[in-house]
């Protein structure tokens, strides 16, 4: 028992033991420097990645509270692997930033609550990591101390959360008393379509709907990504969204076995809002975050396609496209946090000539931007397509040929960016710019996630098997 | 043989060749380009021949019967449980026999390159994109799934592209080379559309697949009911994926751009428009042999049609051409004609798989042999600086070893035995005059004409008037001696060797239909009448061409309109012209222009300024407030439960 125990709670004892490890090293203040601290931290996450793939098990604990399995791992292991790399981005911003350790620490507990979230079997576990997730990242979304719009995405964040969450708690109070349990492994028996079920259910799926920022619940988004430090904003955009995805395939949809149609019904109207509002909003954008805080909206309107299907192969598919989208987006905003924290230019008229002293980053922005549009052969052509592919596996063609006309519009504004960098002229193009080692391994690991992704099709196969359901 | 994944190496050593040379070599060490290319191609070569060697000798044999091997197979992309592309390496007899080829005639062009693009100054390009092609062409013969296949077709088509276009700065060269991409591209459109049939119904992409669904006795049944125009759609899907073949294969209609892709750099021409890169087309139908005996013979029909039709065709017109590439690119058509019609009156297995057979065997040493004629045609526009015939003339003195190894090689193209050329071609003319006497009647003809042309091209260059050394300039000390260096003329004597021996390998044991060894002796009585012919042939040509003489004149005005028409090539480039230039351009492609710029642009317009005005009109509920995003929130969720309520029961 206590074996399992620690087996089976591997991934989240881990992160604990670096919590408390680098919450002691800050008080015993060992380290003289930033570098040093952030050094040694990123050196703990890539063991902690690696250490993720090591003693896998499947079981549950905690009478059916705590459950894990290889697919939950995969979750872990890529999320894992997405705070990695934006702690590596972040180095050259930490490397001035008074509380180093405190950024670490916030980051890495919101990430243990996501793998609460992800391995919980029972709502109130599902509630407990959720708010372990939300709390700490307001506080990190107001990590730019002297930024007023910093501070201002921070109450934006936490008011929307509560506002969220006390829904999202309506909605499971409804459910419990309709059925009697907050046990994952029992309720979907339970559900039946009664009004009062269906009800609460809408109610729990707008909670999640407002962390994945659907329309009509996104309106935070744009705020908070636009305000928080790009570290927070690309956190916010990719694991957030990632792990909010997992938890949504894991829970959500087994709850509405017993209501597909209806579960049908609310996706098909929220992909068709998410996609075209989000598209339409990006491209007006001039701020580069708050661009991609649209565009990432439109992203999750396709993730969502994919998993209208309700199928095993939308569900392989979502996953690999949102390891597809952490390296791209990563890399999109590894480009922008050293643009932002070294020129302190973050708007895309900024970019503009942005390719005559910036030859390298110019190059992993632009195919960043190219896998986000999903043009071949980047990694991103081949998310899209399988999504599409699974979204067209339910018969509804008119959604999959919306979301294709969708598409065609979003080139237009990534080209926009493309555009900026390598044809528009500019008198005063942003100065060279040099970032860290970490920073470039970093942009290095996206950009080769982004070629090497869309080649490996065994990748693919890979995430069917974890996921065989 | 598993454990044997060295096989993969054949093909990666020219990539990583191109590779290297393409993105460093050029700038950092381009004098020894050549020489890296080269090397590598020879090891790719000694791994093929080992390779070869265990197949033919060690493993390849099963219960005297050669089995396909899959080396190695990866999914790349899987599309349902059936249908995935795959990228894989197929070994069996052709593609052991076509890659020992691709590599052997690989590296005589490269050698021969050393010493005829001596001295140009993008000879590390040319190297670069000799190893491209040559790994695009292994690709495409050990694919295991025939959109891997496809795949690499387009990078040969691509490779091809630039080499034909090497020389940029000619305006000749660039048409070519747009000319012969457009032509295959266009066929090539068939082919993926055959390819796309042919895996809709037998549900697989891979060649095992295919032909296991496809061969299928309750499968044919089954196919039966579904027929377009007369034709069963797997018929179809074949005849598409041929029309893919003939154009690589320029066959006729789609053989136009094979005579001007000639303007390559010649060591080019013997690789991919003589050797390998042609032969394309017959590898797929041959690699597709089983749908087509069993399931198609129908489209097996078509095949034998155009091929012996193109076969007869391009003779014509190569008696009337005076630029000796271009006659040689004419009697490449023919030739693969002969290998196509061979293939077209095949039946499946023993006996009746001669045709298979013997369409194999002309294909390895029409490769050896053609590829000789186009490296000696090349040294001969090395010294010449020319390419008309009329330029050339007496050259046997000069040019004691060209000449020697040409006229082996038009000796084996003449089918005299015991050259190379003879006994295959005996192979082919006894297996149509077993199936099919027209063809067999319209391909004996077609010997006798190749012998005479080619004995023409042969008489034209080395005999006729003395050599004029009009052109050449006093002050090019290094042309006196006529004879090429010794980089070029290795790779002749080498060929040359070779198509004196070729035809005595015992090509059935090795190569059939079935995998079953299949025995082949001369039929002396059958022989008689193709080499008399042959001879007849040569003979004429002497008669016409070994000195100066007005006899050829004559024969053209006694056979004026038919002369005047070969001459000009059947007008077939007119014809192309007129119905792109009137037909297309005035009936499609104006009319299409204006759709295009009044609808499609006038909606796509419209669509833009909506767009921009009603996200512009939309921007203004991100107001920043938060009061404001929990009302739109709130309202969000009464919404769906409204919906729920009304719509959903």
């Amino acid at each position: 028992m206590t074996s399992d125990f620690f087996i089976l709670m591997k991934s989240e004892l881990s992160l604990v033991f670096i919590i408390f490890l680098l919450l002691i090293l800050k008080v015993s203040d060992v380290f003289k420097s930033n570098s040093a601290f952030s050094h040694f931290s990123n050196v703990l996450l890539v063991l902690n990645f690696v250490f993720g793939f090591l003693f896998n098990s499947e079981g549950t604990l905690f009478n059916g509270m705590f459950y894990t399995n290889s697919a939950l791992a995969l979750e872990k292991n890529i999320l894992n692997f997405g705070v990695l790399v934006i702690c590596l981005q972040a180095f050259d911003w930490l490397k001035t930033h008074k509380h180093v350790a405190e950024f670490y620490i916030l980051l890495l507990s919101t990430l243990l609550g996501m793998f609460y979230m992800i391995s919980s079997g029972h709502f109130l576990m599902f509630y407990l990591g959720l708010e372990l997730a939300s709390i700490p990242l307001a506080a990190l979304a107001n990590f730019d101390l002297e930024k007023r719009k910093s501070s201002e995405a921070a109450m934006k964040l936490i008011l929307s959360s509560a506002f969220a969450s006390g829904i999202l708690l309506f909605g499971i109070s409804l459910l419990y008393g309709a059925t009697g349990s907050l046990l994952f492994s029992e309720m979907p028996m339970l559900i039946t379509d009664s009004p009062l079920q269906v009800v609460s259910l809408i109610f729990i799926f707008t909670g999640f709907a407002f962390k994945l920022s659907v329309v009509p619940f996104h309106f935070w988004t744009a705020d908070v990504y636009e305000g928080a430090p790009v570290a927070v904003t690309s956190f916010l955009s990719v694991i957030s969204k990632a792990a909010m995805v997992f938890v949504f395939i894991s829970i959500l949809m087994p709850l509405f076995a017993s209501a597909k149609d209806l579960f049908y019904l609310i996706l098909l109207l929220s992909i068709v809002l998410t996609i075209s509002i989000g598209n339409l909003f990006a491209i007006r954008q001039d701020n580069i975050k708050r661009f991609l805080a649209f565009s990432s909206i439109a992203q999750v309107g396709y993730v969502l396609l994919g998993l209208s299907s309700g199928n095993s192969i939308g569900i392989s598919a979502s996953i690999y496209f949102l390891m597809v989208y952490l390296f791209s987006n990563l890399a999109a905003f590894g480009v922008i946090s050293i643009v932002s924290s070294q020129s302190g230019k973050e708007n895309i008229s900024d970019y503009k000539g942005f390719y005559t002293n910036n030859k390298m980053l110019s190059w992993i922005l632009a195919i960043a931007m190219f896998s986000l549009a999903g043009i071949p052969p980047t990694a991103g052509f081949f998310g899209k397509m399988f999504l599409v592919t699974a979204g067209a596996s339910k018969g509804n063609f008119v959604l999959v040929g919306f979301a294709a006309l969708n598409m065609v519009v979003s080139l237009y504004y990534y080209l926009r960016v493309i555009k900026a960098i390598f044809i528009d002229k500019n008198d005063e193009p942003i100065a060279s710019i040099s970032g860290s080692i970490s920073h470039h391994i970093g942009l290095i690991l996206c950009f080769l996630g982004i070629i090497l992704t869309g080649f490996a099709g065994g990748l693919y196969e890979y995430i069917a098997i974890a996921f065989k359901l | 043989m598993p454990e044997t994944i060295y096989i993969a190496l054949i093909p990666l050593l020219p990539i990583l060749s191109f590779l290297l040379i393409a993105l460093v070599g050029r700038r950092y060490f381009p004098q020894i380009c050549g020489l890296l290319g080269t090397l590598s191609l020879l090891s790719s070569f000694v791994i093929s021949a080992i390779v070869a060697y265990q197949y033919f000798f060690v493993v390849g044999k099963v219960n005297g019967i050669y089995k396909q091997i899959i080396v190695f197979k990866y999914a790349w992309l899987q599309f349902n449980s059936n249908i995935s592309i795959d990228m894989g390496l197929l070994l069996d007899p052709i593609s052991v026999m076509m890659i020992s080829i691709i590599t052997f005639i690989s590296l005589m062009v490269h050698i021969y390159s050393l010493g005829y693009m001596k001295g140009d100054p993008r000879i590390s390009t040319y190297y670069s994109f000799l190893s491209l092609f040559t790994f695009s062409m292994l690709g495409l013969v050990l694919s295991t799934n025939i959109f891997q296949m496809y795949i690499f077709w387009e990078l040969v088509g691509v490779s091809s592209f630039l080499l034909i276009g090497f020389y940029y700065t000619k305006p000749s060269a660039v048409a070519a080379s747009k000319k012969a991409f457009i032509v295959t591209r266009f066929a090539d459109l068939g082919f993926l559309i055959g390819i796309l049939i042919l895996s809709y119904y037998t549900d697989s992409l891979d060649f095992q697949g295919i032909i296991k669904k496809a061969t299928d006795p309750s499968f044919i049944g089954s196919l039966a009911s579904v027929s377009f125009m007369g034709l069963s759609v797997l018929t179809w899907g074949l005849v598409l994926v041929f029309i893919g073949g003939a154009g690589k294969s320029a066959m006729f209609p789609l053989h136009i751009w094979l005579p001007d892709a000639m303007e390559g750099p010649t060591p080019v021409s013997a690789l991919i428009h003589a050797a390998t890169m042609v032969v394309a087309g017959v590898y797929i139908v041959a690699r597709l042999f089983p749908v087509f005996t069993f399931t198609c013979p129908d489209a097996l029909q078509v095949v034998a049609y155009v091929g012996i039709f193109s076969s007869l065709f391009a003779a014509l017109i190569a008696c009337t051409q005076t630029d000796i590439k271009r006659v040689l690119a004419y009697s490449t058509i023919s030739q693969i004609g002969f290998m196509m019609f061979a293939l077209g009156v095949s039946g499946y297995g023993g006996e009746q798989g001669l045709g298979f057979m013997a369409s194999m065997f002309h294909l390895f040493t029409h490769s050896i042999f053609k590829a000789l004629l186009f490296l000696g045609a090349g040294s001969v526009i090395h010294y010449v600086h020319s390419n008309d015939m009329k330029d050339m003339g007496g050259l046997r003195k000069l040019m004691p070893i060209t000449h020697l190894t040409f006229l082996i090689a038009c000796l084996a193209i003449a089918g005299v035995p015991p050259f190379a050329g003879f006994f295959s071609k005996e192979e082919i003319l006894l297996a149509a005059w077993q199936s099919n006497k027209l063809i067999f009647y319209a391909a004996i003809f077609t010997a006798t004409l190749t012998a005479f042309y080619v004995f023409r091209l042969y008489f034209q260059i080395f005999w006729s008037k003395t050599f004029s050394a009009h052109h050449d300039q006093s002050d090019a000390p290094e042309h006196k001696h006529g004879e090429a260096p010794f980089s070029m003329l290795l790779p002749l004597i080498i060929l040359g060797l070779l198509s004196i021996v070729a035809g005595l390998v015992p090509f059935g044991h090795f190569v059939s239909s079935d995998g079953e060894v299949l025995n082949t002796e001369l039929h002396l009585g059958f022989s008689i009448a193709p080499v008399v012919l042959g001879l007849l042939g040569i003979g004429l040509a002497l008669l016409f061409y070994k000195k100066e003489n007005d006899k050829p004149n004559r024969m053209a005005s006694a056979l004026s309109g038919f002369y005047t028409g070969a001459l000009h090539k059947f007008y077939i480039d007119e014809i192309y012209l007129f119905v792109t230039r009137k037909v297309i351009f005035n009936l499609i492609g104006r009319p299409a222009a204006w759709f295009d710029k009044t609808v499609v642009d006038g909606s796509m317009n419209g669509i833009t300024s909506f767009t921009t005005s009603f996200s512009g009109w939309i921007k203004g509920i991100q107001s920043g407030k938060l009061q404001d995003y929990t009302l739109y929130f709130f309202s969000g969720l009464i919404g769906f439960v409204l919906l729920v309520i009304y719509l959903w029961t």
